[in-house]
């Protein structure tokens, strides 16, 4: 997993943390489909499972590239960030 | 032989690399297409098929639930918010099955299930119809069976397709890439 969070200007941000599957890939989805091109979206999820989930789910599509993945602590809770761009329409 | 008729091997490469790319275009902008039997209408069997669904969605699926017997129930409007698990004959539960028997035994299941979806984060039903249907999922209602139940068709969510039977079922599932029944 990649480090650096200050690379990528993210354009909207997505808070799923308490949120279980399936709703963190189909709120991102669903925030995807409002980003420009080249936009990235970070997506903040609780869920341990969305780190398997949403890259397969990137994996998929030719729309989206997961650009990276973080873990950050927030009052004993481990908060996953994943940082998608949206490359086309 | 002149020198620019094909041999029989070029012929054969030429009509390959036809059939090849012949192949590759079928379905190249089709989205993956799946559809889903709904037969169950209890608390735990109502998650799958959603979920499943509103996932495959996201991943811009085309996707079919059809919706028969006690599934129907998950696309009533009042009944979904009520569906019900029980401890008998699910030894997965964390009650003894003499326990679940007993009067109220459903509902006190029920209420525990519906604890642990709640401290989860978990969608309940209703979320989770609302988002399949916001994203474009096909949740049908089988005819026959709403009409062995006597269910007005307005008892459904809005946006459920009703008036649908086994063969608009198999027509889906003839298409589809993945078919599932629950």
């Amino acid at each position: 997993m990649a480090t650096n969070n200050d690379e990528l200007a993210v354009a909207k941000t997505l808070d799923v943390t308490g949120a279980s599957c399936p709703m963190p890939v189909v709120k991102t989805k669903q925030a995807v489909d409002d980003l420009a091109v080249g936009e990235v979206l970070e997506v903040l999820a609780t869920d341990a499972g969305s780190v398997s989930d949403i890259a397969g789910w990137a994996s998929t599509l030719d729309s989206v590239v997961l650009r990276e993945q973080t873990e950050s602590e927030d009052d004993g809770t481990t908060v996953y960030h994943h940082r998608i761009e949206r490359v086309d329409a | 032989m002149s020198s620019d008729a094909a041999t029989p091997e070029q012929s054969l490469e030429q009509r390959v690399a036809d059939l090849e790319s012949e192949v590759a275009a079928l379905g190249a902008d089709e989205p993956t297409r799946m559809t889903i039997i709904a037969t169950k209408g209890s608390l735990d069997m109502a998650y799958p098929p959603l979920i499943l669904a509103s996932t495959a969605a996201a991943f811009g699926w085309d996707v079919t639930v059809f919706h028969t017997f006690w599934a129907l129930d998950i696309l009533h409007e009042k009944r979904s918010r009520e569906l019900q698990v029980s401890a008998v004959g699910n030894p997965s539960l964390p009650m003894p099955n003499i326990l679940g028997a007993l009067p109220g035994g459903d509902s006190l299941t029920t209420w525990y299930m519906n604890r642990e979806i709640d401290a989860n984060g978990t969608p309940t039903i209703e979320e989770l119809i609302d988002t399949a249907l916001d994203m474009g999922v096909d949740l049908q209602a089988c005819e026959m069976t709403t009409e062995l139940f006597d269910y007005d068709t307005d008892v459904f969510y809005d946006g459920v397709t009703t008036g649908v039977g086994a063969a608009t079922a198999l027509e889906h599932m003839a298409d589809a890439d993945i078919q599932l029944l629950v």
